[in-house]
């Protein structure tokens, strides 16, 4: 598939507001990208399928009520579940960004120990220390190339992205966190992991690890590694300009880290498809 | 009592006739506070005399809605009003005379809309323009900390919205009580401060990051006054495409009221915002606060900027202060028309809201549309679409009338003239100048444990702990961020850019200087433009238009007039001497409780131009081995300053603006900018050289030496300590390569200037006195140290 026949399908419904500097980093790399009201994707419910990639981009869906994302998941899983299961099946990658990566959780999409579940099998609960924060950290790539977001980073690479939230803390079901986990390794879903500049692990420890995360972990994909959700906001980190240091640099980059996560899964569409 | 006050209608829902033809004086003031008009005896009299004439007694939905519309808070009456001087001078208007006066005779082509609409309008770039505006929001956050701060956000970010503009930045500056402040000090009724600050910041935050705008700039800062009278402005900036500002409403378009539902949250805000806090507060005026719901104007904004692009409405307003009631009237007026209201169509939170409630609740994220006929239904589908309820109300009408109707009767009916020419407010002024001396002590021979004091000072410190609870990167075009550096350093400025297809960028900054107000409220105003203008000076920013926000005690007491009247005479001078126009503002008086006043203060906003963000400058070290030099002079001007509070005392001398140098500075350091010879560039301010110098080897990590020989300065008494503490307004410290030192001095030519020190390569930061002995050896690590220990964790 050539570049510039890619579509991107970016969710809103009301609370989110990251769409549109995804859909900006998106086309930046000459794929297009659209922004669509979740009432238009119930209402025609083949529109999805006109796209190769979807995403669940940062905000507060429906205000974050009860839990972050948990109003926009069951609204997704029953207004178009039955399209989500079958773009799935079909390979095509699926993003969610800190409050997407939140929905994907709550709709039962990632961790996806089984596939898709009819229940979160993991939270993004209340940061420790709590309270919402906006700030830059150190992220590890760790996967070993299943995930299609991020199969162009070379495994052990330090990531700087910045992460806005206040529930962001992975958990896993209490006393099966490390049989969760192993098997979470071995599937090779564990994707980005917190750690301090030196690239070595946060170990849970504020603020490298800025919310408490089970295993530093930032983001993870699911078993076939085309559903991935982080809690970073790559977009924010896509241009040079973005960087909170750019200032200090002789000559800044054109592009920040985030760029090789929307690389990844273009030139993984591309391929595939 | 024979006269009965308050007749009830015989009608199926509650409405009552105010029997003011009846009513004597004593009747009228009773009046007024009974049914929290807070109008004067004088403003009651003209009612009585308006329906004297008709042979009628008004409504209580004709009271109300008058009530609201002659507010203080509304109106500004104070700013409009006559003022006499102690030396018999007379003031026709504080505002034209000052505030407008300045913008006026400075005429720039780039100021779009000034004074006129919701916001604030300048040219930026091609079709588009930036739209600024920033409210104050006191009263209701110091009954509720958090709503108050969350509806003022969500009030400011609506008045953006209502000049079509897409908000792109939020700011916040606020002013707290001393967060250790005794329990048993304070007077029933009143918060302690900890809880407002709390509430306040976790309002501000909630507003701003749900409705994914970023929190770019800001400033908090603590004084005694404040324990009673918390200080909170919200500013937004938004930006526009100049040919879709449409504001053109004729008689037949349809009022659409679009957004949340009304109900009994908001019942006469503005009247309360008008008065005194008391003891009573809490318990009289709960309704008056608003309940925040963001995402309900996340929604709202996604539809109104479809409406705009698509040029489907004649005009807009937000519905703030005053609810329906000023929008409304205010839309009639403004376009020369009457209108009609048919209140029983205004979508309701719950039934049996009285009618009068219903036109001047101001429940939250409500804005009011006039559209033409024939657009009336594809403006209804947009609302639908983003599941945002829209409902036609009323219509404007040929004559000028406002006729309100409620299932059916007429439960109003005014001349729109007459509802918008209150009684002009006559006032005294008094101008009582304070005698204050400077404190008599001798200089330390060691400065290092007062500068690292200062640092932890609470105004001084660093607020990062609360400035990363609000998101300043979403939409993420925020390219100078509040933090910079090694270490979060302060930066001067907020910079956005909004295009994605230029580098042009919008800077954002502000100036207050609460405590130089206690000395002298004329040189705290200039010193506020004066900060304003060089913290955007300092990132690069030019072209700067200004916005000024007053919170003033009660002006019916002519001492505060008396400061308020010398604070507007500064604005206009160095106003006008910067040539930096006025384009928004807004005044928030009767800040007084049970405490006493609000010490004035004065918040200026500068809102610059940076034609290419990759250009601008922040204020962290960069390199070790670069000079660092002063722009400006250095005067004898500690009064009011960090150092002297910190002996507890005030001092006399208060910096002052010197208006040819200070324009000399900038215009010099703007050139060395352009040049590309400034490393890094820091505005000197409270807490002086020693502050500016230690935040900004902090914030890159690296040492620093300073030689205070070398220091450019002017006064009677030459000591380290007054030099080192000293906060003259209008300097810089700017760091430049060596192999850039000529071009830089030639940049700077026709200042005072001179390089004063050098970056180091380890991270010892000493300052060397005026004999040449350290006077200041300490660390990078504990300046930092110093500098986060005090608001760390809250």
């Amino acid at each position: 598939m050539r570049r510039k026949e890619i579509k991107v399908c970016i969710v809103r419904v009301g609370g989110t507001n990251c769409d549109a500097e995804t859909k900006r980093a998106f086309e930046d790399l000459g794929v297009k990208a659209f922004i669509y009201h979740i009432n238009e994707l119930t209402k025609r419910k083949d529109l999805l399928f006109e796209h190769q990639i979807l995403v669940f981009p940062g905000g507060f869906s429906y205000g974050d009520h009860v839990r972050a994302g948990a109003i926009l998941a069951k609204i997704i899983m029953t207004r178009i579940g039955k399209e989500i299961r079958a773009f799935v099946d079909e390979g095509r990658p699926i993003l969610g960004i800190c409050n997407g990566f939140q929905v994907l959780v709550e709709a039962g999409l990632l961790p996806g120990l089984n596939g898709i579940s009819n229940y979160p099998e993991a939270a993004l609960a209340t940061n420790v220390p709590s309270g919402y924060r906006c700030m830059w950290v150190y992220l590890r790539h760790e996967n070993n190339g299943k995930c299609v977001f991020t199969w162009l980073i070379p495994r052990g690479m330090l990531l700087r992205i910045p992460v806005a939230h206040a529930e962001g803390r992975f958990m896993l079901p209490g006393g099966r966190e490390e049989k969760i986990l192993a098997s979470l390794i071995d599937n090779d879903q564990i994707v980005l992991r917190y750690c301090n500049e030196n690239g070595e692990p946060a170990e849970g420890r504020y603020p490298a690890n800025p919310n408490g995360s089970f295993y530093d972990i930032a983001g993870i994909c699911d078993q076939s590694g085309t559903i991935f959700g982080l809690m970073p906001h790559p977009e924010r980190a896509y241009y040079g300009w973005q960087l909170p240091d750019w200032t200090r640099m002789s000559k800044p980059p054109k592009y920040g880290d985030g760029k090789i996560i929307f690389e990844s899964i273009v030139k993984y569409v591309m391929k595939k498809f | 009592m024979t006269r009965r006050l308050y007749i009830k209608r015989d009608l199926p829902f509650e409405l009552y006739e105010v029997n003011v033809l009846e009513a004597n004086d004593d009747d009228l003031v009773r009046i007024s506070e009974e049914m929290g008009l807070a109008l004067s005896l004088e403003e009651m009299r003209a009612i009585k005399l308006y329906f004297s004439k008709k042979g009628r007694n008004p409504t209580d939905v004709e009271l109300q809605a008058i009530g609201q519309t002659w507010s203080e808070h509304c109106y500004h009456k104070t700013f409009k009003g006559i003022i006499t001087l102690p030396d018999g001078r007379v003031i026709s208007s504080l505002f034209k005379t000052f505030i407008a006066g300045a913008t006026y005779e400075l005429s720039k082509p780039w100021c779009i809309s000034v004074f006129e609409d919701n916001a604030g309008i300048i040219h930026f770039e091609h079709d588009y323009g930036i739209a600024v505006k920033v409210e104050t929001h006191n009263h209701p956050s110091a009954i509720d900390p958090f709503g108050g701060a969350a509806t003022g956000i969500g009030g400011v970010i609506r008045d953006i919205l209502g000049v079509w503009a897409d908000p792109i930045a939020c700011m916040d500056v606020l002013g707290f009580g001393p967060l250790d402040y005794d329990y048993s000090n304070l007077p029933p009724g009143i918060k302690h401060p900890k809880y407002i600050f709390r509430g306040v910041v976790a309002g501000i935050g909630h507003y701003g990051n749900n409705m994914g705008i970023p929190t770019v700039n800001g400033a908090i800062y603590f004084d005694e006054s404040y324990v009673g009278n918390v200080v909170v402005y919200c500013g937004c900036v938004g930006i526009l495409p100049i040919s879709k500002y449409i504001k053109r409403a004729r008689a037949g378009d349809y009022l659409v009221l679009v957004g949340g539902r009304t109900g009994r949250d908001g019942i006469h805000g503005v009247t309360f915002a008008s008065l005194e806090l008391t003891e009573k507060s809490e318990e009289v005026s709960r309704p008056a606060v608003q309940i925040p719901n963001p995402i309900e104007e996340e929604k709202l904004r996604r539809a109104i900027i479809a409406v705009r692009d698509q040029e489907l409405a004649s005009s807009i307003t937000d519905l703030g202060g005053g609810g329906l009631s000023s929008a409304v009237g205010e839309t009639a007026y403004k376009f020369g028309c009457g209108s009609i209201v048919e209140l029983d169509k205004v979508p309701l939170k719950y039934p049996d809201i009285a009618p009068w409630e219903i036109y001047i609740s101001e429940s939250q994220e409500r804005m009011l549309l006039t559209v033409p006929e024939n657009n009336v239904d594809r403006v209804l589908e947009v609302f639908w679409e983003e599941d945002v309820e829209a409902t036609p109300i009323g219509r404007l009408t040929e004559d000028k009338t406002l006729k309100i109707y409620y299932r059916g009767y007429v439960v109003a009916e005014l001349d729109i003239a007459f509802l918008f020419s209150p009684p002009v407010v006559r006032r005294s002024a008094e101008i009582i100048k304070p005698k204050f001396n400077e404190p008599c002590f001798k200089e330390p021979s060691n400065l290092t444990e007062d500068l690292l004091k200062i640092l932890s000072s609470p105004n001084i410190a660093s607020k990062e702990a609360i400035v990363r609870t609000y998101d300043h990167e979403v939409k993420g075009n925020t390219v100078l961020k509040p933090f910079c550096g090694r270490n979060n350093g302060p930066s001067d400025a907020a910079v956005i850019k909004p295009l994605d297809k230029s580098w042009r960028g919008v800077v954002i900054s502000c100036g207050l200087n609460p405590r130089y107000g206690k000395i002298d409220p004329y040189w705290m105003a200039a010193s506020a433009i004066d900060e304003a203008i060089r913290n955007n000076i300092a990132v690069g920013g030019r072209r700067i238009a200004l916005l000024d926000n007053f919170v003033w005690g009660n002006p019916e007491k002519p001492d505060r007039l008396g400061s308020l009247v010398r604070a507007c005479m500064a604005c206009y001078r160095f106003a006008k001497g910067f040539g930096t126009p006025f384009i928004s503002g807004k005044d928030s008086l009767y800040n007084e409780s049970p405490l006493g006043p609000v010490t004035p203060t004065l918040l200026i906003t500068a809102i610059g131009i940076s034609p290419d963000v990759r250009r601008i400058i922040s204020m962290d070290l960069k390199e070790p081995d670069n000079l660092i030099y002063i722009v400006g002079r250095t005067y004898d001007e500690l009064g009011g300053s960090e150092y002297y509070n910190l002996r507890g005392c005030l001092g006399k001398n208060v910096p002052k603006v010197r208006l040819r140098e200070a324009k000399r500075n900038m215009r010099a350091v703007t050139r060395a900018i352009d040049k590309g010879c400034v490393r890094a560039c820091h505005d000197l301010s409270e807490g002086g050289l020693a502050t500016a110098a230690a935040e900004m080897s902090l914030a890159g990590d690296l040492g620093l030496e300073i030689w205070l020989s070398r220091v450019p300065y002017t006064g009677q008494t030459l000591r380290n300590d007054f030099i080192l503490f000293s906060e003259s307004n209008s300097r810089f410290l700017v760091e430049v390569p060596r192999e850039r030192k000529e071009e830089f001095e030639l940049m700077v030519k026709g200042t005072y200037y001179a390089p004063i020190g050098r970056v180091r390569r380890d991270k010892s930061f000493i300052v060397y006195g005026l004999n040449n002995e350290p006077i200041i050896n300490t660390s990078v690590d504990e300046l930092i140290e110093a500098w986060k220990r005090t608001l760390c964790r809250l």
